[in-house]
This record gives structure tokens, C-alpha cells and sequence, in this order.
């Protein structure tokens, strides 16, 4: 119990001191100040731009910025198709693996593309080492370095300042960030015990006499990226409950840091642009207090374990089902609740076999967004969620309410509230039609509250742009291709685009000075009020679909 | 600009706020049962699709009458005695909107109350229009068109608004302003000039021009406004629609794709339930009321006597961060009165009264007069004929009036730099002393008159100038609501500073030209503040325009009135400060009731929830102990309607507000409205689940 509480606490602590430091460096790279990298990759940069016709001092309006990135995504996605349906024809397929269904092939491609990674195959009997490095390991940057570009713009507009270059932005973001950040952890990694080699299957003899052909490949750079990127689609099925993702305690800890610095950091950078870092630090209680009580009950319930085996084993041991036991319940609780609140989806456990609690924290994870959230877009959410408290509880202090000295008016709230309403229709409108017909369509391996779970927190995921799974459906069919393609694009692009306008709009407005009769933002008071506000708006759109899910499995559970 | 001046008339006098008589009393009696019967004329679904949020529980009503008559019309009934349950959900959604429909049949009926009384002193008059040959038409006042002219004689009802242009005469304007004393109009003088459509001429005869097409003038306009027929949304709550239309639609989705999930698992919900939860969780509270919010606060205006032009101006008032003000009859009473003369140059006492009654003689303010009566006091007596000498009118610009009498001599007193400029044209000498003088008086607050005739500086008259009983701790209540405060004053600095930091003001620009005032205003505006301003005279018109907030004095031009947003017919300065409080006001009412209609979600969710999913084994969250699901479906239901009418009453007075900084008044609602909107609908659904049970209805 208390060496899984340090374990916790430790990671915790580590990534809270690393928060400044990013942060700090997040800011100074996208206020194009001047970091120490500078006379390493100015000149790489420099060329890029040029390769790219970017002159360096092109501002975007909001309009610009946003064609920006759906038109390049556009062509990130057509190239990755067409090499994932052209697999076969390509090198680098030692094991030489065929045809990808084209439905395989399409969810696939949009799954890495919107940073969600959600995979209905196995890595490692599906996809070519090319399909795996050149096509998805492609968009593991693109897409992470796209939501980084998204969440600065936004920062950049709600502080008053132009959005900015989107591809400045995105080469920034790789280079810049992603890059050296990816290169120090894979050498962690690689030092730690994950492999990196481009050899083929490894066959070895069993102590049976028998002969087991183990997959690898170049593992180690995937892994990193695919954390640090919150993208979170494994190289392997078992992503990073296999030994060769997270071979250790050491890779575990890494990788679960990898998940969250950038997030983390970026509430931070947001109080340096907003010049208000006690606003920030605010903001990131906010955060924390939504965590560490989901990330408690989630390890209060694996750590009580099971009462139903319990009883029958006569045992009070911990859940270890669906669990690696190098890791325990208390690294897989917190590693659980992390990669559903940072939008990461690599998982080091089982989701399906979580007790209720953590099926019903890990749930409300994707449907808030916020508990960090996604790369750059859960920073922009929070900032959504902060625009629209002050929208309810500013007009209670007599004026039109405004944030950052900008008032929120009918264009913010109209581009806020898209934000509100797409998540539910991403999920729950699918979720219905596939549970309407659980024989056609659904596969679902549990039925009753558990199924609902499954089905609901496939959509969630999607649409949250996350990426895990709760697995245990027999999701690699056409309909669960098409249909979470729907809630992945619709859950990514259309909260970007309004993002980038509302961003843009607040850009553009005319400040108000402070006076004491402002609402301020940066109190107490005002940030648990809208820590309140984001539960009521997100947990009561959920709570039906909660209720008839982890909820009534946990009373039902109880008893039995 | 008479209120940059030292001397201007200012037509009714000002009487305290608790005496003022306000517009003609609205009669309320039949109200109730007006806005009753109103609330069934209302439930026509073309006025309903207005409010999407009320709407959909309309629609919601007839979905639930159709399985009333029939239960087993979409899909299976799953609850028990179907027909009565569903009827009763039926007659609790229709009395919910009854309820939305009768809060704003009551906002709007004591707005029509309050028109039909203005209305009724709008006669159907006839008026003589003067044709350009010079004789009379008798036509009916509809029929006048701005431009045209009219005589009006002794009784004759005003028939539009309009400026004098001939004649002198006493109107009794107390129909608009409730000021029984008749004001004195004449042409020409700039405030004493212009007429409203409605009063009465009670003297002489006047020749106006008509300014206003009928239907324009300013009753009208203030009838259109109370009577919520020409109500606009305003900004804030367009926004606020929208969130609303937003969480509408969220719950829509949440409880369209309710069925298949619940049956998944085996816990049918029916129809009627499903539509219950719907309605309980839509913020109808806020839905029903906001129309209502909106018209009464256009109503608070109206009985403030202010008319204001639209519902954005009252809403921008909320968010006015400067006041800009005259300090006359702002901030001091009117009229300063001459308390001493101060003579230099040698000159006595006596003889500096004989100047100064010269210089006064045609002055017919109340500070003229004042000098007058002062200099009579040292038996002085006017020493040229009248009919030989002319008054020299004060003028913004040259700061100065006087007389010239048909001998050559000019007789002058104004602000002491202005006269000195006048003798050093004359090339006279300016003693020392005069500073002195200048110096002392301003010292004392008081304002320095310099008299002279022709390039001889005879003294300084002291006119004393008398803060407004109170004022201070208006401007302290502003200043913590983080408004800013200008002082505009013709006087000098000494004394403008004098008066400022007696008043509490937080700044203040002295010896203010009209320009400086349109100045002020652009440079706070430039800083993006928003800035209200209070204005009579011609060359206020500018500077209404430009401000965010503008009113004009009813007793002031025509001219100040078209560009100001707002005309406050009892011409008191002062009440720009009531009226950002009525902004504020509107605005907080309906933040509150937002917050609140929110907060309520969570008690209903509890209530509604493991009460229909009971079979799903979730009963342990009904934490409320609720008799049965049934029970609990009808308690949240009936709760939801009841509290539209309980919570009309605020929604008509507006949240009491408090000067406090914005901290404090969010702690403070968010305590009352927040916390106890989360609070109240469990108290409250307990004792109707109690009375339901009790009374066997499920």
C-alpha cells in the first residue's frame, strides 16, 4: 500500500518540478526568443522554411491558420493511406505481411492523423516496418506537433497577440520540442532495455524444446514519441503492457512523464504569455484536483481488488487481472487515469479488467478532456471551460463579462458552445446506434453495464482523441471502422477550427482596463467555480451513460 | 454649454429623490388577471418558438397528452396506472409554461400599464399649423411633420415635440416629469427652448417648430419601450440565449440516445419519463424568466423617468467605467450665490457692487440675480437707462457677459483669465492684488468672478459654490465598483480642485471647453473604457454622441436630446448614477438566475435518475430517500414548474444591488445563487416527494 502511494506520489512530484522548466522553454520558443538550441537548428530551420516557400514573417489570420492545418492534415492523411494500402509493395517488411483492409487502412490512417491512435489490430501482425516508421511514425510528430501549433495559436490569440505561422509553428514544434525531447528519452530507453533494430522476428527454443518467434523491431524512438506525443498507438497490440515497450520500473516511470510533461508545461507557458503565472498556477489546481481524486479512487478500487474472488479465494489480495505484475496495481492506476486524462491512450494494463472505479474515473477522464488533456487542444479546452465560467458567473458582478480584459459576446459563446455540444454527439449518438443493434453491430464480449462501458468508452476515446481502448469488443469491423472515424474527426477537427476562430476573435478585440469592478480570474474563488462549472457541464451530460455503466457495475458488484 | 458656464438657468428645480413625483402612477389593479388570461393567448406555438428552450417543453406537453390518450402509442407502457402518470406529467408541463407565458404577461402588462398612463396624456390635439403665408390651418396633431410650424396658445395641449421659436410662455410639464411648477420657455436660450409633445401651455402663446414625426417623439418612443413592443435583444442576452439553445441541445442528445442504451440492459424508460428528465434538466428556470428580466428592466428605467432610446443602452451601462460629470448641478447645487465682493485697485466695496450690478443688469440667471441682490444690499442702483445700453450674453468661449452701454462704456465680469485677456485688448493694467483675490476666493472653493469697466479692474465677486448633501459617498460606492469619476468645470484650477477633493471625485479638468469634454471622453475611450456622460446644451451634442452612454437633460436642446441614448425627463444630473445601477442590476438578475437554473441540474439529476434506472441497481443513489420513482419523477417535475412563478417576483424587482468590488459580489451571489441553487431543489423535491406520497398520487 505505501510503497504504491510513493510510487504514485514520486511521479507526481517529478513531473510538478519539470512543469516550469518545459514550460518556460515552451514559451521562449514560440515567442521566438532566443534558447540555447538556437545555433544548432536556426540553420535547419531556416532551410526547411525555405523548402517549404515559408517567408518567416507571414502571420496567419484565424481563417489562414485554420485552412492551414485541415489542408496540410488533408495531405498527411492521403500519404499515409496510400502507403499503408500500398504495404506490400514497399521495403522494410522483413516478416513480409500483406493487404491492410481498406476499412483497416482508413480508421488507421485517421486514428494516428487526429493524435488519437486508437488501433482496431496488432501492430505487430498487421503493419510492415515501413507502414509502422515511415507512415505512422510520420504522423506521431505531425499530429502531435499539429495540436501543439493549435493549442499556442490559441494561447497566443486569447493574449492578445496574432496566432501566429502555422507551419512556423509546426516545424518549431518538431524541431523544436518534439525532437530533442524524443532523442534524450529513446537513449533512456535504449540505455533502460527497449530494443531498437530493424532485424526481423527473433525465433527462440523454449525450454520445451518448442520454437517461439518473438517480434521486435525499432521500438525504442516509437515508444518515446509515441508518449511524449500523447498519441499512444503501440508498436505492439499490447502496447506498453509489452516487455519490450516497458521492459521495467525505470521505462515506466519515464514513459509515464513522457505522457504529461508537455501538457503539464503548457499551462504554464500560458502564464507566461498571459504574463499571469498565478493565473496559471490556478488553472493547474484546477487540474490537480480533479486528478488526484480520480487517480485515489482508481487505486482505492484495484488496491480493494475484487470482492467476488476475494470471497470465493478467501483473500483480500489486489486486482491483478489484465495487469503486468512488474508494474502492480498502483503504477497501472496511475498510468491508467494518466493516459485517459492526457489523451495519450497507451495503456501498461488491461482498461477492461479496471474495478468499476477505475472504469468510471478512466470514463469521466474522456468525457471532461480537460484533466490536462490533449496535446495543445486539452490546454485550449481548459482556457474554453474558463471563458464560459466567466460567461455564467461574470454577469453576476454587473458587467459583461470578459476575460483577459476581452469581453465574451455572442461569436465566443456561439464557437465555445460548439465546443460543449460536439463531444456529446461524437459519443453518445454512435454509442446508441451500435448498443440499438448489439447483435449486428456491436461484438461486444461482456453484455449488461460492463458492455455499455466497453461501447461508450470505445466512442469516448475516440472522439476525446485518445486512443485507448477498454477493449473486449470485436472492434476490427467495418461498422466500429466507419463509425469511430466519424467520432474521431468530428471529436479533432471541429473543436480546432472553432478554437482558431475564438482565438482569433479575441485576438482582435479591443481590451478593457482592470478596475475593481472586473471580475477577476486569477482567485481562489473564481477558479473553484469553474472547477464546478466543468463538472456540472461535463459530468451531467454523462452522468446517464456513467449511471447504467461503471456505476451500476459497481453496485451490482457490491451485491451479489 | 450652460453647465460649463458660472451662470445658466436650469429650468425645474431639484427637488430630493423621495419627493420627486414620478411619471403619471401606472395602474396595476387587473394585472394579474390580465396577464393570466395573456399567458393561455400566449401558448399559440408561433409566439412559443421564440424561446427554443420553452418550446421544446411545449412540445414535450403534447408528446405526453398524446400517450395520456393513449399509453401504449410509442412503444410498450412500462410504468404502472400509465394514464394517470402520464396526465399528470401532461398538466405539470402545461402549468410549466402557463407559468413561463404568465411571468412575462406580468412584465409586460406593468409595461403597458405604465404606457396606457403615458398615453393618455397624449391627446389626439388639434393643432394650428402656420402656413408659410403666415395664416393658420387647424389639422390634427398626427399629421404634423418634423419642420413644421405651430402656434400654441394659453391651455392648448403641446402637439409634438419641438423648439420655440417665438414668444415666451409656462408650460406645465408635470404629465412627463411630475414637476407641478411651470417651467418658463422661450426662444433662443439654448435650455429654456424646447418642448415636449404632452404638456400643457399654461400661459401667453409660443410659435414652434415641430421636430419630431409623430410616432417619433420621445413618448412614444418611451411607449414602445415599457410596452416591450419594439424590445430588441440586447447583446448579453443573445449570448445567453445561445448557451441556453447549446445546453438545451446537449440534454436533447443525452435523452434522445437514452432508450437503446437503457434497454440494453433491460431498464425500458418510457416516453413521458424520458420527456420529464428532459424538461427537469433544460434551464427552463432561466428559459422562462429571461424575456421577463429584460422587460422589467427596461420598466426600472421607465420609472426612474429616464427614457432611454434601447435595451443596449441600459445594458452598457452596467459596463460604463467613467462617469464623466458637470460639476454644476452634478455635483454642486446649481445656482452659486455672490457672497462677497472683494475690491482691488484702490477701489472700494461699494464701488466694485456698483460695477458688478452694471455688468448684471442683464444677466438672468440665478448668479446674475444673486450679484444683483448682493450688490442691492449696499444700496447701489442701476446709473444708466436701460433701453440706452445691451447685454453681452455669456458665451463658452469668451467665458465672459456683461453690458455696453450706448456711451462706449463696456462693463464685463467672468472668469478672472478672461477678463484679464478683455483689459490687456483695452490695454489696461492688471494690479497684483487681483491674484491675491483670485487666489483667496478659489481657495475657499469658491469661484472668482473679475469685474471690470472698460480697462479698469474694479474687484472680485465670491460666488460660493454648495456641494451636494451625499455626494461623496456616491462617488465612494462608484469607485468601488471601479467606476472613475470626471469633473468637468469651467472654474480654475484652484477651485476646481478645491471642489473635486471635497466631492471625492477622481479627477478633474478645469476651465473645460466644450472640445475638452469630447476630448476626455475619446481619450478614455481610446483605453478602452466605456464612458457616460450627462448633457443639455447644443454644444453637448457631440459629446453625447460620442459617449458610450449619453443622456441628455430634458430640459435641455433638442439637439443635446437627438444625440444622447438616453433623455432623463426630470433633468437631474445625478441620476446617471442610478442608472448604471439599474445596468448592473438587469445584468445580475440575470446571471443569477442562470447560475441558478444550472445548479438546480444536480438535485433533479439525483432525483430523476436512480428513480428510473432503479432495476439497474443504482437505487443507492437516491440519497434523497424518495417514495418511489414515480413520486420522484412528478416532485422534480413539479418543483421545476413552481419555481418559475416563485422566483417571478426577482426576476421583475432585479437582485438587490450592492456597491461592492466585483470579488465580493460574485462571492456573495455565487453563495446565495450558486450554493443555493445546488441546495434548495433537494430541500424542496424532499417535501413534494412527502406531499405526493402522502396524497396516494404515485
Amino acid at each position: 500500500m505505501l510503497q504504491g502511494i510513493f510510487q504514485i506520489a514520486l511521479t507526481l512530484i517529478l513531473v510538478i518540478a519539470l512543469t516550469p522548466i518545459l514550460g518556460q522553454y515552451l514559451a521562449r520558443v514560440f515567442l521566438q526568443e532566443k534558447t540555447w538550441l538556437d545555433p544548432i537548428l536556426e540553420p535547419i530551420e531556416r532551410r526547411v522554411y525555405r523548402w517549404i516557400g515559408l517567408r518567416d514573417s507571414e502571420e496567419m489570420t484565424g481563417r489562414q491558420y485554420t485552412q492551414a492545418v485541415l489542408v496540410s492534415n488533408l495531405a498527411m492523411g492521403l500519404l499515409v493511406f496510400t502507403i499503408i494500402i500500398a504495404q506490400p509493395f514497399l521495403p522494410f517488411n522483413p516478416t513480409g505481411l500483406g493487404n491492410v483492409r481498406w476499412d483497416t487502412a482508413l480508421h488507421t490512417t485517421i486514428s494516428f492523423l487526429t493524435n488519437t491512435d486508437q488501433q482496431h489490430y496488432s501492430g505487430e501482425t498487421t503493419l510492415s516496418y515501413s507502414s509502422q516508421v515511415f507512415a505512422l511514425g510520420f504522423l506521431l510528430f505531425t499530429s502531435a506537433a499539429t495540436g501543439l501549433a493549435v493549442g499556442i495559436a490559441f494561447i497566443r490569440g486569447l493574449t492578445g497577440r496574432s496566432l501566429g505561422n502555422f507551419y512556423r509553428d509546426l516545424v518549431l514544434a518538431i524541431t523544436r520540442v518534439l525532437l530533442p525531447l524524443s532523442l534524450v528519452g529513446a537513449m533512456v530507453l535504449i540505455i533502460a532495455g527497449v530494443p531498437e533494430t530493424l532485424a526481423g522476428v527473433a525465433t527462440a527454443t523454449t525450454l520445451e524444446g518448442a520454437n517461439q518467434a518473438i517480434a521486435r523491431g525499432p521500438i525504442a524512438h516509437f515508444e518515446i514519441i509515441k508518449q511524449l506525443g500523447e498519441n499512444g498507438g503501440g508498436f505492439f497490440g499490447a502496447n506498453s503492457a509489452h516487455p519490450f515497450e516497458n521492459p521495467n520500473g525505470l521505462t515506466n516511470l519515464v514513459e509515464t512523464i513522457a505522457m504529461v510533461v508537455i501538457p503539464s508545461a503548457l499551462i504554464y507557458t500560458y502564464g507566461l504569455f498571459a504574463k499571469n503565472l498565478r493565473q496559471a498556477w490556478y488553472v493547474y489546481g484546477i487540474v490537480l484536483a480533479l486528478f488526484i481524486p480520480l487517480v485515489a479512487l482508481t487505486a482505492w478500487g484495484e488496491f480493494q481488488g475484487n470482492s467476488q474472488v476475494n470471497a470465493l479465494l478467501g483473500s483480500a489480495a489486489a486486482n491483478l487481472e489484465g495487469k503486468e505484475v512488474r508494474f502492480g496495481w498502483a503504477q497501472t492506476a496511475l498510468w491508467s487515469i494518466l493516459t485517459t486524462a492526457t489523451m495519450c491512450g497507451a495503456v501498461n494494463g488491461m482498461h477492461d479488467s479496471l474495478m468499476p472505479p477505475g472504469g468510471f474515473s478512466t470514463l469521466l477522464n474522456l468525457f471532461l478532456q480537460i484533466v490536462w488533456g490533449g496535446q495543445g487542444t486539452g490546454t485550449a479546452f481548459l482556457f474554453v471551460y474558463l471563458i464560459l465560467a466567466v460567461f455564467l458567473t461574470g454577469l453576476m458582478v454587473g458587467r459583461t463579462p470578459e476575460f483577459l480584459g476581452r469581453k465574451i459576446e455572442k461569436p465566443e459563446i456561439v464557437l465555445a458552445s460548439i465546443i460543449l455540444l460536439i463531444h456529446p454527439i461524437a459519443v453518445l449518438i454512435p454509442a446508441a446506434v451500435t448498443l440499438a443493434f448489439p447483435e449486428t453491430l456491436a461484438g461486444i464480449s461482456n453484455p449488461g453495464f460492463h458492455g455499455i462501458s466497453q461501447v461508450i468508452y470505445e466512442y469516448a476515446s475516440a472522439s476525446a482523441n485518445n486512443g485507448s481502448g477498454f477493449e473486449g469488443l470485436g472492434d476490427g469491423t467495418v461498422w466500429w471502422n466507419l463509425s469511430a472515424c466519424f467520432s474521431l474527426l468530428v471529436g479533432r477537427y471541429v473543436p480546432i477550427v472553432a478554437l482558431l476562430l475564438l482565438a482569433d476573435g479575441m485576438a482582435h478585440k479591443q481590451p478593457v482596463p482592470l478596475t475593481t469592478g472586473t471580475l477577476r480570474t486569477d482567485t481562489g474563488l473564481f477558479t473553484s467555480i469553474t472547477g464546478v462549472i466543468i463538472l456540472i457541464l461535463g459530468v451531467l451530460t454523462f452522468f446517464p451513460v456513467l449511471a447504467l455503466g461503471p456505476i451500476a457495475e459497481g453496485f451490482q458488484l457490491a451485491h451479489l | 454649454m450652460g453647465s460649463l458656464s458660472h451662470s445658466q438657468p436650469r429650468s425645474p428645480s431639484h427637488q430630493p429623490r423621495q419627493q420627486r413625483k414620478h411619471t403619471p402612477k401606472a395602474k396595476t389593479q387587473g394585472l394579474y388577471q390580465r396577464a393570466i388570461k395573456q399567458a393561455f393567448i400566449k401558448l399559440d406555438p408561433r409566439v412559443q418558438v421564440k424561446n427554443p428552450v420553452m418550446f421544446l417543453v411545449w412540445v414535450g406537453t403534447i408528446v405526453t397528452a398524446l400517450v395520456t390518450i393513449n399509453p401504449n402509442l410509442l412503444g410498450n407502457a412500462t410504468d404502472k396506472n400509465p394514464q394517470l402518470f402520464n396526465g399528470l406529467i401532461t398538466l405539470i408541463l402545461l402549468f410549466t409554461v402557463l407559468f413561463a407565458n404568465f411571468a412575462e404577461a406580468v412584465a409586460e402588462g406593468r409595461g403597458k400599464a405604465q404606457a396606457d398612463a403615458l398615453r393618455s396624456t397624449k391627446t389626439d390635439a388639434i393643432a394650428r399649423k402656420l402656413l408659410p403665408d403666415g395664416t393658420v390651418q387647424e389639422i390634427s396633431s398626427t399629421d404634423l411633420r418634423r419642420g413644421d410650424l405651430v402656434k400654441v396658445i394659453a391651455g392648448d395641449v403641446i402637439p409634438a415635440d419641438g423648439e420655440v421659436i417665438q414668444g415666451v410662455a409656462s408650460v406645465d410639464e408635470s404629465a412627463i416629469t411630475g414637476e407641478s411648477a411651470p417651467v418658463l420657455k422661450q426662444p433662443g436660450t439654448d435650455i429654456a427652448s424646447s418642448v415636449t409633445g404632452g404638456t400643457r401651455i399654461l400661459s401667453d402663446e409660443l410659435v414652434i417648430r415641430v421636430m419630431a414625426d409623430p410616432g417619433k417623439g420621445f413618448i412614444d418612443r418611451m411607449i414602445a419601450l415599457v410596452e416591450g413592443a419594439e424590445r430588441t435583444k440586447t447583446p448579453n442576452e443573445i449570448a445567453l440565449t445561445v448557451l441556453l439553445a447549446v445546453l438545451t441541445q446537449v440534454f436533447l442528445i443525452v435523452i434522445a440516445t437514452m432508450p437503446p442504451i437503457a434497454n440494453y440492459v433491460n431498464s425500458p424508460v418510457s416516453v413521458a419519463v424520458l420527456i420529464s428528465l428532459l424538461v427537469a434538466l433544460i434551464p427552463t428556470t432561466i428559459g422562462g424568466l429571461l424575456s421577463a428580466i429584460g422587460i422589467a428592466g427596461m420598466d426600472r428605467v421607465a420609472q426612474f423617468n429616464v427614457i432611454a432610446t434601447s435595451g443596449r443602452a441600459v445594458e452598457a451601462c452596467g459596463d460604463v467605467n467613467t462617469l464623466v460629470l458637470d460639476k454644476t448641478g452634478t455635483i454642486t447645487l446649481g445656482n452659486r450665490l455672490a457672497e462677497e465682493f472683494i475690491p482691488v485697485n484702490g477701489h472700494t466695496i461699494p464701488e466694485v457692487a456698483q460695477v458688478a450690478l452694471a455688468a448684471s443688469v442683464f444677466d438672468e440667471t440665478p448668479e446674475g440675480k444673486s450679484i444683483v441682490r448682493l450688490a442691492e444690499t449696499y444700496g447701489v442702483a442701476s446709473f444708466f437707462n436701460l433701453d440706452q445700453a445691451e447685454g453681452v450674453e455669456f458665451s463658452a468661449r469668451t467665458r465672459m457677459s456683461g453690458t455696453d452701454v450706448a456711451d462706449g462704456t463696456e462693463f464685463r465680469k467672468g472668469a478672472v483669465d478672461a477678463i484679464k485677456g478683455f483689459i490687456r485688448s483695452r490695454q489696461g493694467e492688471i494690479p497684483v492684488e487681483l491674484d491675491h483675490a483670485f487666489e483667496k476666493v478659489s481657495r475657499l472653493g469658491g469661484t472668482p468672478l473679475a469685474v471690470c469697466q472698460n480697462q479698469e479692474i474694479y474687484g472680485v465677486i465670491y460666488l460660493k459654490d454648495i456641494i451636494k448633501p451625499g455626494i461623496r459617498e456616491r462617488f465612494d460606492q462608484l469607485r468601488r465598483m471601479g467606476i472613475r469619476t470626471v469633473m468637468l468645470t469651467g472654474d480654475n484650477r484652484i477651485t476646481a480642485s478645491v471642489i473635486a477633493q471635497e466631492a471625492g471625485v477622481d479627477d478633474f479638468i478645469a476651465e473645460a471647453t466644450p472640445e475638452d469634454k469630447i476630448e476626455v471622453i475619446r481619450s478614455e475611450q481610446a483605453k478602452g473604457k466605456l464612458v457616460a456622460m450627462t448633457g443639455d446644451g447644443t454644444n453637448d451634442a457631440p459629446a453625447l454622441a460620442q459617449a458610450n452612454v449619453g443622456v441628455a437633460m430634458n430640459s435641455g436642446t433638442q439637439a443635446a436630446k437627438e444625440a444622447a441614448n438616453m433623455v432623463d425627463l426630470d433633468s437631474d444630473p445625478t441620476k446617471l448614477i442610478d442608472i448604471v445601477t439599474i445596468g448592473k442590476q438587469l445584468l445580475i438578475t440575470r446571471g443569477a438566475l442562470t447560475t441558478f437554473s444550472i445548479a438546480n441540474d444536480i438535485a433533479k439529476y439525483f432525483a430523476i435518475i436512480p428513480a428510473i434506472f432503479a432495476q439497474a441497481g443504482i437505487g443507492s443513489l437516491n440519497i434523497m430517500g424518495l417514495a418511489s420513482a414515480q413520486s420522484a419523477v412528478l416532485s422534480a417535475l413539479i418543483y421545476n414548474a413552481l419555481i418559475i412563478p416563485a422566483l417571478v417576483p426577482l426576476a421583475l424587482k432585479g437582485v438587490k444591488f450592492r456597491p461592492l468590488t466585483a470579488d465580493q459580489l460574485l462571492a456573495r451571489n455565487i453563495l446565495i445563487y450558486g450554493l443555493g441553487g445546488v441546495v434548495a431543489p433537494f430541500i424542496a423535491i424532499k417535501l413534494l416527494d412527502n406531499f405526493v406520497a402522502a396524497i396516494g398520487l404515485a
